[in-house]
């Protein structure tokens, strides 16, 4: 963290209690729930406790009322002791977002606040597909309407939580009938989807490379009908919900790497003082210092770009979507080179499960990837560029 | 903090639109006919971008580092030549006599230089330590002749930007060489005026350069070159940390001109790829094209924040060594890296001099360089981080 950026008081409480909490819960488990391949059902309740899956949810609706610095300070601080935590809360935070935004009361009386009270463990934001990612729009996922209910059809993919999430935010395209359909984003609209709908298979559970304490799963829907009241907003407007919430999850996945290059900075400067060769330690020699000083540099101006965007984004500034793929893209991106140059300052013992940067080098690897790929934010950047 | 004050929102246009009017269009003659940019560097002065961080009562503009920032990199936008004109003036010279010189000092040494009447230089380096400032070998004696008591100085400084013009220098010299760094003091040399520049004080040839050809540099030679005891600039043994603080609001000013310099290189990549076709259409179309500039433009927006935040730090009275450190090495690097990439995007048009970005290529190159390489950067940061972590 920048110790000269001024906080108010209450960004200041959400960070100091984000990282207690990090600290004494979070941080203990975190490689043992990495190894098992668990997922934190306790923490997810306590962090519903702390007020941490809503965290810009009104108040009134059951959230902190809190802005996005304060968010990206409470994603960094968990995510610092566990990156898969730290995703799961991310995209709980993405769904209260939807509900708290677009939903309509009756649906947040139903969904969002027992969700924000913990009482319903995790949700999922179900977009991504087999065959669109990026290309969201592309989807492939049908509803036809039937009577005073939907009949979706089609798989979602990489859906984070979407084995124990007790409800989806799931995206589908209204059609009349079978194929071939629109192109475009026409048709495509919100919906929650429960858990235990006839015919929504939560799939497998993938076997991921990092993250491994959270859940990743595909959803298969079969002829599953959900009834109208369950559409989020208008029907035929869902694209503009799942846009709603592109900034935020692009600075909550920057916050996320912030997280990720504090612990394995942390980590690289412990081993550099404590292990030598040739007579000094590590940290004595250039070669380990020029690694240390790229590394730091490198995530101050991630905390900057990502600080900044959080300010654009709470202040309704222009071109926050440039400032938002500005800080992913360059966040994700010195994360990876920042875990790679710690685990080589631990040389073999880099490589073993021993100690933490093992992990935290294969973690870092999605923060490129998901919530838009580095490919798409360049995209989103040079868009800007030459518009103007 | 991520939103300029109406203050420095009002500096910055000011300052561009100088740079647009006045440095743009001569950037490239200047630097063709390596011709200093006298009458560029006077209206700089009518601005008050000379002595941008000075009070008013002591002849500045009486702003701040962050205006001083912001200034510079929209003049090294226009031409990064003049940006290291004003940048040895506001920081290397008016800064430290600011900070150090007496009350009686400061109107001769500080006033006419802060309103940009004269110009000031900084002879630190030598010829065989440039970054390893401690090793100084030019000498400073008190000897006693029919004026009194002088400092007779002997010894000579490389590098010195403005040299040529420049109507006094502060001059590094030991003292005592048994204190080693600790027996380094700082002197108010002048170098015309009244009087001229002292006996025994002369300049070596002009450098001819990779880049910034319109700015002069050259050696300050002093051979029994006697000054008044009374420019003495701080303590006796004071030099070394007068340098030391010195270069670190320097490296604010060189950020800045490096974030100038890729600006301009940016600008002038992103106007091309909106003309240029390649089968059939603007290589801005081009996927390849998109994402260099998308990369610089993020590489730069991030070195600019923390050139930002370095130079508010030393607005707030904070200690900001290691983020000037990084800025300027973020800065510097970020520099070369865009204007490596804008004569990529302008292919063989980057390579010749009817477009700027050769020259922004030749000018990048010495940011990473003077006021502590990169590597000197990394050692400062590191070490901090060494000592916090």
């Amino acid at each position: 963290m920048l110790t000269d950026v001024p906080l108010t008081d209450e960004q200041r409480f959400i960070w100091e209690s984000s990282a207690r909490f990090a600290r004494e819960r979070v941080a203990p488990d975190a490689a043992k729930r990495d190894r098992e391949h668990r997922f934190p059902f306790d923490l997810v309740s306590e962090l519903a406790q702390l007020g941490l899956l809503g965290v810009k949810v009104p108040v009134d609706q059951g959230g902190s009322g809190a802005d996005m610095t304060s968010y990206v300070l409470a994603i960094s601080e968990i995510a610092r002791a566990c990156a898969s935590t730290a995703v799961t809360m991310a995209v709980s935070n993405l769904v209260a977002d939807i509900l708290s935004r677009f939903a309509s009361t009756t649906q947040r009386d139903r969904w969002l606040a027992p969700f924000l009270a913990g009482k319903l463990g995790p949700a999922s934001f179900a977009l991504s597909e087999p065959g669109s990612g990026s290309d969201a729009a592309a989807l492939q996922t049908t509803a036809v309407k039937d009577g005073d209910a939907y009949v979706l059809n089609g798989s979602k993919q990489w859906i984070t939580n979407g084995t124990h999430a007790s409800f989806h935010i799931l995206f589908a395209r209204v059609v009349d009938g079978p194929g071939p359909h629109p192109p475009g984003s026409r048709g495509i609209t919100c919906f929650v989807v429960e858990r235990g709908a006839k015919g929504l298979d939560a799939g497998i559970e993938e076997r991921k490379m990092g993250l491994r304490s959270s859940n990743t799963a595909q959803l298969h829907l079969t002829d599953v009908r959900v009834p109208a009241d369950n559409v989020v907003g208008e029907a035929g407007k869902g694209y503009a919900v799942a846009l709603a919430g592109l900034d935020t999850g692009r600075i909550g996945i920057a916050a996320q790497s912030l997280g990720i290059m504090e612990a394995a900075l942390a980590e690289g400067v412990r081993y550099a003082k404590e292990r030598k060769a040739f007579g000094k330690t590590l940290a004595e020699q250039q070669a380990t210092q020029f690694a240390i000083a790229d590394s730091r540099t490198e995530l101050e101006q991630s905390w900057l770009l990502t600080l900044r965007a959080a300010a654009f984004r709470d202040r309704g500034a222009e071109r926050t979507a440039m400032a938002s793929s500005m800080a992913k893209l360059f966040s994700t991106e010195a994360c990876g080179r920042v875990v790679d140059r710690m685990l080589q300052i631990h040389g073999g013992y880099g490589y073993v499960e021993d100690y933490p940067i093992e992990r935290l080098y294969r973690d870092a690897r999605v923060t490129r990837i998901y919530e838009g790929t580095s490919e798409v934010q360049r995209i989103v950047i040079a868009r800007e560029l030459l518009v103007r | 903090m991520f939103q300029l004050s109406e203050t420095h929102q009002e500096i910055l246009k000011m300052a561009r639109a100088f740079a647009d009017k006045e440095l743009t269009p001569v950037a490239a003659a200047l630097d063709r006919e390596h011709r200093y940019p006298a009458e560029q560097v006077k209206k700089l002065a009518e601005l008050g971008l000379m002595g941008v961080a000075v009070p008013e009562d002591q002849g500045g503009a009486g702003l701040d580092n962050l205006a001083y920032a912001i200034a510079m990199e929209e003049v090294a936008r226009g031409c990064a030549s003049t940006a290291v004109v004003m940048s040895v003036n506001n920081s290397l010279y008016c800064d430290p006599v600011m900070r150090y010189a007496t009350v009686e000092q400061k109107q001769r040494w500080l006033a006419p230089f802060a309103s940009g009447t004269k110009l000031g230089c900084f002879a630190l380096t030598e010829p065989g330590n440039g970054s390893d400032a401690g090793a100084a070998s030019c000498t400073a004696t008190l000897v006693s002749d029919s004026s009194g008591e002088m400092w007779e100085l002997n010894g000579t400084k490389a590098w010195i930007t403005n040299a040529y013009e420049a109507d006094a220098a502060i001059v590094f010299a030991t003292t005592d060489k048994a204190l080693k760094h600790k027996g380094i003091s700082a002197f108010l040399v002048p170098m015309s005026g009244p009087g001229g520049a002292p006996k025994g004080l002369s300049l070596g040839k002009k450098e001819d350069k990779l880049g910034i050809r319109a700015s002069s540099t050259a050696n300050l030679i002093f051979e029994g070159c006697r000054i008044p005891k009374a420019n003495l600039l701080g303590e006796p043994g004071a030099g070394f940390k007068i340098a030391r603080g010195t270069l670190d609001g320097g490296r604010i000013g060189i950020a800045a001109q490096a974030l100038g310099i890729a600006q301009a290189a940016l600008e002038t990549a992103v106007a091309y790829a909106k003309e240029r076709k390649a089968f059939g259409e603007p290589i801005a179309k081009l996927q390849a094209i998109q994402f260099k500039l998308a990369d610089m433009a993020m590489r730069l927006e991030a070195a600019r924040l923390l050139t930002w935040r370095a130079a508010t730090l030393k607005d707030q009275g904070a200690k900001y060594t290691k983020e000037a450190a990084m800025a300027k090495l973020a800065a510097s690097e970020t520099s070369t890296f865009v204007a490596h990439q804008a004569i990529q995007v302008l292919g063989g048009n980057g390579y010749v001099t009817e477009y700027p970005v050769e020259r922004h290529y030749r000018d990048a190159r010495i940011t990473e360089i003077y006021e502590g390489t990169s590597e000197i950067q990394r050692l400062v940061i590191a070490g901090a981080v060494l000592k916090e972590g």
